[in-house]
């Protein structure tokens, strides 16, 4: 069973950093789950050192792992194997111990004669709106939205989208989608209105939706995006598949998308994405193709990304073996090539959506775990990178934890 | 009626190969299996009340295709992972020692 302390029998891996944390609060930590379980990297306070943890579930696909900021306490896992069906844990210390939903997301028995949906797996975990403190959302594959109002225990459907008049226009048929199936991802919760939420689907009928009513409707939000090079035409409502998309929780009107075709940035009150990702210098054969984004806490101008190879048949690695993120600080504008610390050749990373994250300190904590099963880490604003894990089964996520 | 547990599903039996279970059906014994042990059910059937894909359940040398099999009380059951691949069609693997 899943121990949390740091293990006897691997030497946690230690590297020094090069800039001294400015503020050192609080206990840090990477939630880390892969494809053959799940690990959690503990830092000191600096973030000089990180010590990993056992394995928790080896053998399990550990799809997402998410740490409540509202409690800094309550953990949620979405697991399932290759065998067995798809079910959620939950952990309040720190994955010592762990409880199994009573009532795992599933879909509603079909009438008899009728074909009904089988969920395959949990993806996207959500912790829900500070003003509901016990609410959470996960997105599964086939595409469908659920919710919790207890911690995870229990989950049921949220009608308004996963019997959406539209439903079947939009999630398609299951085996579309990204290779592991279609799916619904990046639940995010507007910091001043509950009612207020987005959702992404990559699935037939792919795009960012919102609903300003809790879930009960949608609408597609997907102006400006051009994907016409995957043969969707320009005024399309969906089919724009987005692969990350996040809102600023300082300023929740700013959002960004890594997508499928090129990085975008949407002021909502223009309701236009804007393809950001033209201004990457023209160097080193990057492109604006990608998996994750991830943004400043407290600037909603400063956002990472990590190129890979977006060039047909799509590498889907770092461009010629050399590992960059690229900053930007004024919104997309310009933006700076961030590589020290990272191999200059023969480093193929490739990383998934939900692998990239970022701390709140000062400065801000950058992270991303590699398909290779490597996890770097900068505490510097990305300026710096260091190997804190390597050798880990492959990546699907890595959460920052951030312990009240 | 006896009813060997591979080992991907001991989390919930408490580390043990086997368990006692009742019914005069598959869909009543893992009724029963799910009384004693909570959870254990959604992982092997799925919410259509289907075995899942990768899941064989066999009743005696019996390979059981749906939950309404029906059962005896001197029955033997095996929940059983299987793997495709290669030239054979179906193999098992061996998770009960």
């Amino acid at each position: 069973m899943p121990r949390s302390k740091a293990s006897a029998t691997r030497k946690p891996v230690r590297r020094k950093a090069s800039t001294p944390a400015k503020k050192a609060p609080g206990t840090l930590a990477l939630l880390v789950g892969t494809r053959k379980g799940a690990f959690i990297l503990r830092g000191d306070k600096t973030r000089r050192t990180w010590d990993l943890s056992d394995g928790m579930y080896v053998g399990n696909i550990v799809h997402h792992m998410v740490m409540d900021p509202r409690d800094g306490q309550t953990i949620l896992m979405a697991v399932r194997t290759g065998h067995l069906g798809p079910t959620i844990f939950r952990s309040t210390d720190m994955g010592g111990s762990w409880t199994e939903s009573t009532q795992p997301p599933a879909f509603p028995k079909a009438p008899e004669g009728q074909t009904g949906q089988v969920l395959d797996h949990n993806f996207w975990l959500a912790p829900g709106h500070p003003s509901e403190p016990h609410v959470w959302y996960v997105g599964t594959s086939p595409p469908a939205l659920f919710r919790s109002e207890d911690d995870g225990m229990t989950w049921q459907g949220v009608r308004g989208f996963n019997n959406h008049p539209n439903y079947a226009q939009w999630a398609g048929p299951a085996q579309e989608g990204p290779p592991d199936g279609s799916t619904l991802h990046s639940i995010m919760i507007d910091p001043r209105d509950p009612k207020h939420m987005y959702i992404c689907l990559s699935a037939t009928g792919s795009g960012v939706f919102e609903s300003t009513d809790q879930g009960a409707d949608w609408k597609p939000l997907n102006k400006g995006l051009n994907c016409e090079e995957i043969g969707v035409p320009l005024d399309a409502e969906v089919g724009a598949e987005p692969h990350c998309m996040r809102i600023h929780p300082v300023n929740p009107d700013r959002m960004y998308q890594q997508s499928h075709c090129g990085a975008y940035r949407m002021d909502r009150a223009e309701g236009v994405w804007v393809r950001m990702g033209e201004n990457l210098p023209k160097e080193n054969d990057i492109s604006d193709y990608s998996f994750p984004i991830v943004l400043h806490p407290r600037d909603p101008d400063t956002v990472w990304l990590l190129p890979l190879d977006g060039g047909f048949p799509l590498g889907r690695v770092t461009p010629n073996g050399k590992p960059a993120t690229y900053i930007t600080r004024d919104g997309g504008q310009t933006w700076k090539r961030q590589d020290k610390g990272f191999p200059k050749h023969d480093a193929w990373f490739s990383l998934k959506r939900q692998a990239m994250s970022v701390d709140s300190r000062e400065p801000v904590g950058v992270y991303f775990g590699t398909t290779g099963g490597e996890v770097w880490a900068s505490r510097d604003e990305g300026k710096s990178w260091t190997q804190i894990a390597h050798s880990l089964p492959e990546i699907y996520s890595v959460e920052v934890a951030e312990q009240a | 009626m006896k009813v060997y547990v591979p080992s991907p599903l001991r989390m919930y039996t408490g580390k043990s190969s086997t368990a006692q279970a009742q019914g005069s059906t598959l869909a009543e014994l893992f009724a029963d299996l799910e009384r004693q042990f909570p959870g254990m059910r959604f992982r092997v059937i799925d919410e259509q009340d289907h075995i899942r894909e990768h899941i064989k359940i066999f009743v005696n040398q019996e390979l059981a295709s749906d939950l309404s099999f029906r059962l005896r009380s001197d029955d033997t059951v095996r929940i059983s992972m299987a793997l495709s691949g290669g030239q054979a069609p179906l193999a098992l693997i061996d998770l009960y020692t």
